[in-house]
């Protein structure tokens, strides 16, 4: 069972999922980081974005890599739309509201997404979808190893942009010292509105990078949202680094485990994963700021 | 206690309602609301009194249910002792989870988010275990005698329901105006300063659990002895978390009559969508996430508010500003 030519492919396979469930963690992690809540409606968020990749290639014919140049910044306006003109004002600032706010965003998005397509279970076929590569003695889908390498390029420009643009700066600044920054005359409503855009953004790109190989069907995202929590708070709540690593690390644990455990049980080692280390590290095991 | 006489005077008349009509949807109109309304009694003393907000009732309904359910079908035990097995085994869960989560210091998100873990792991597990039916899920036999808390009509069913929404009433009002109430309130406005006085804050959000869970848990094993089936998607489905916490949102949270005139009000706008679109998925639950963001948005106290904010309107009075909510 321990034998290398068994566990060199489930731990590459796991690393390649990994790397897009470090993508839905980043955005829940950037909006937690600098709006200090936790968007519950980020798994509803990633199932219209499925579906949005979908129908780009069931309507338009637009392969899904394709469709991410699209949807990508139409995403990014939509969480900007939802932050400014729908969480924030409802929500008059306070956490508790927030919470309920994100929750019935996600009631009302899923249960649109049901109505209008009903429970039915959609995938779309592309002839690259089951080639695969070699690397060592291990054949990964095409579509994962693409995945894997898109992931890195946006991690990087994520933290080009952070580093080096004014937006950048001001929204590190709204972070660390919302007013202060607000006296420097940086627009916080403003900056909250990007900061959601961008972390919705990069659920577009995760759902273009899952639909080549997963399905898609109204409760899609919750799958990988309970994932992404589980990363966010493994890897410390806010912290960009913590959630590249805790979702790699996640990847592997889930492949290893589907390898030894099945499929089930599995989904419950995660869920327990999250629960023990909600409950002893809630700042995370790599202790970033609580 | 004058704070009871108002809950008499409701209740009473809503015990009237089977002497006026017998009709089957009405009363099952009503009996379903008095279960959103126990489950949500029982979320408003944890978050409405304690400022705690659980994302995971169905926890505790689902235990509740499947407990009652298991009594009964595996060890032959009888449905009412089961109802109140059912009852405590819900407010051990909610002990447990309650222990686990105060004594790591969450809150706010972190609360709600564990609850929320807390109630899939159960429906996970509800869905694969051998004794609960797995994925078929759960009968209760068929044995149409009140010894076994079945009966021949609804009106029975609706007399209980009721009661056990009388019984919440009455609990939380009694709270309300103790010694115990009046630490909840105090750790939900500000917890340092409450620990400052003395008040000990994971015991009292421990012991609030304790009775929320009790409370919603009843709620669910009602429900299994209603419908006599139940399943892992019903028992601790997401729609008894959001509905739990929906109604006493919507009617005033931290009131004694929030839950029950919002799951009137919520229930109502269920059935009046069914009646208009018909019986399409996921509709109902759209207009419920709408109704909990504007709700949010535009009445933070709920309906308990508004009346309020009316009344003082009447009274000439100017109203006050809604200060810092």
């Amino acid at each position: 069972m321990l034998s290398p030519v068994i566990l060199i492919p489930a731990i590459l396979n796991g690393l390649m999922t990994g790397a897009v469930y470090a993508l839905i963690a980043l955005g829940l992690t950037l909006i937690y980081g600098v709006l200090h809540i936790i968007n519950f409606a980020h798994g509803a968020l990633l199932t219209a974005a499925m579906f949005a990749a979908f129908f780009a290639h069931r309507l338009l014919g637009l392969d899904p890599y394709v469709a991410a140049v699209l949807l990508t910044p139409l995403f990014y306006g939509l969480g900007y739309g939802l932050q400014r003109f729908v969480i924030g004002p409802a929500a008059h600032g306070e956490d508790r509201s927030i919470l309920l706010v994100t929750l019935g965003l996600a009631v009302v998005i899923e249960n649109a997404l049901l109505y209008a397509f009903r429970a039915d279970t959609r995938t779309i076929n592309l002839p690259y979808a089951f080639n695969t590569v070699e690397i060592g003695n291990a054949f990964i889908a095409v579509p994962r190893v693409i995945a894997f390498a898109v992931v890195i390029v946006v991690a990087l420009a994520l933290w080009l942009i952070m580093r080096w643009t004014d937006s950048g700066k001001a929204i590190r600044a709204v972070a660390k010292e919302k007013l202060g920054a607000e006296l420097s005359g940086i627009n916080v409503a403003h900056i909250y509105a990007m900061t959601f855009g961008l972390g919705t953004a990069c659920l577009a790109i995760a759902a273009c990078l899952l639909l080549p190989t997963y399905y898609v069907n109204p409760s899609a995202g919750n799958a990988f949202v309970l994932i992404a929590f589980t990363i966010v708070v493994l890897g410390g709540m806010g912290s960009v680094v913590g959630a590249l690593v805790g979702g790699l690390f996640v990847g592997v644990v889930e492949s290893l485990c589907g390898l030894f455990l099945g499929e089930t049980l599995g989904q419950i080692g995660i869920f327990l994963m999250f629960i023990l280390v909600l409950l002893f590290r809630p700042t995370g095991l790599f202790g970033a700021r609580a | 206690m004058k704070g009871l006489v108002p809950i008499a005077a409701a209740v009473a008349l809503l015990a009237a309602v089977p002497l006026v009509t017998q009709s089957n949807v009405v009363l099952n109109f009503l009996v379903m609301t008095f279960l959103i309304a126990l489950a949500g009694q029982g979320w408003n003393l944890l978050g409405g009194y304690g400022g705690q907000y659980s994302f995971g009732h169905a926890a505790f309904f689902g235990t509740g249910a499947y407990v009652t359910a298991i009594a009964q079908m595996h060890y032959g035990i009888n449905a009412w002792v089961g109802f109140f097995i059912g009852v405590a085994a819900g407010a051990l869960v909610g002990a447990v989870i309650g222990l686990l989560s105060f004594r790591s210091g969450l809150r706010g998100s972190y609360f709600a988010l564990v609850t929320l873990a807390f109630a899939e792991v159960l429906r996970i597990i509800a869905s694969v275990a051998p004794i609960t039916g797995a994925g078929v899920g759960t009968l209760i036999k068929l044995d149409l005698r009140p010894e076994a808390f079945q009966f021949q009509s609804r009106v029975p069913f609706y007399w209980i329901a009721l009661g056990l929404v009388a019984v919440s009433l009455i609990i939380v009002r009694i709270i309300e105006d103790s010694r115990f109430g009046a630490h909840l309130v105090a750790v939900r406005e500000n917890e340092d300063a409450a620990s400052a006085l003395g008040v000990n804050p994971t015991m009292v959000k421990l012991a609030a659990m304790t009775v929320s869970a009790a409370i919603t848990a009843a709620a669910g094993c009602f429900y299994a002895q209603y419908f006599l089936f139940i399943d892992a998607s019903i028992a601790y489905g997401p729609w008894v978390s959001i509905e739990a916490l929906l109604a006493p949102i919507v009617g005033g949270v931290g009131t004694v009559f929030g839950p029950l005139l919002g799951a009137l009000v919520v229930r109502t706008l269920g059935e009046v969508t069914k009646l208009m679109t018909g019986d399409a998925p996921g509709l109902d639950l759209v207009i419920y996430g709408s109704v909990l963001v504007v709700v949010v948005a535009f009445a933070p106290r709920g309906i308990a508010g508004v009346i309020t904010m009316l009344r003082q309107g009447f009274a000439a009075r100017p109203i006050p500003e809604r200060g810092h909510d």
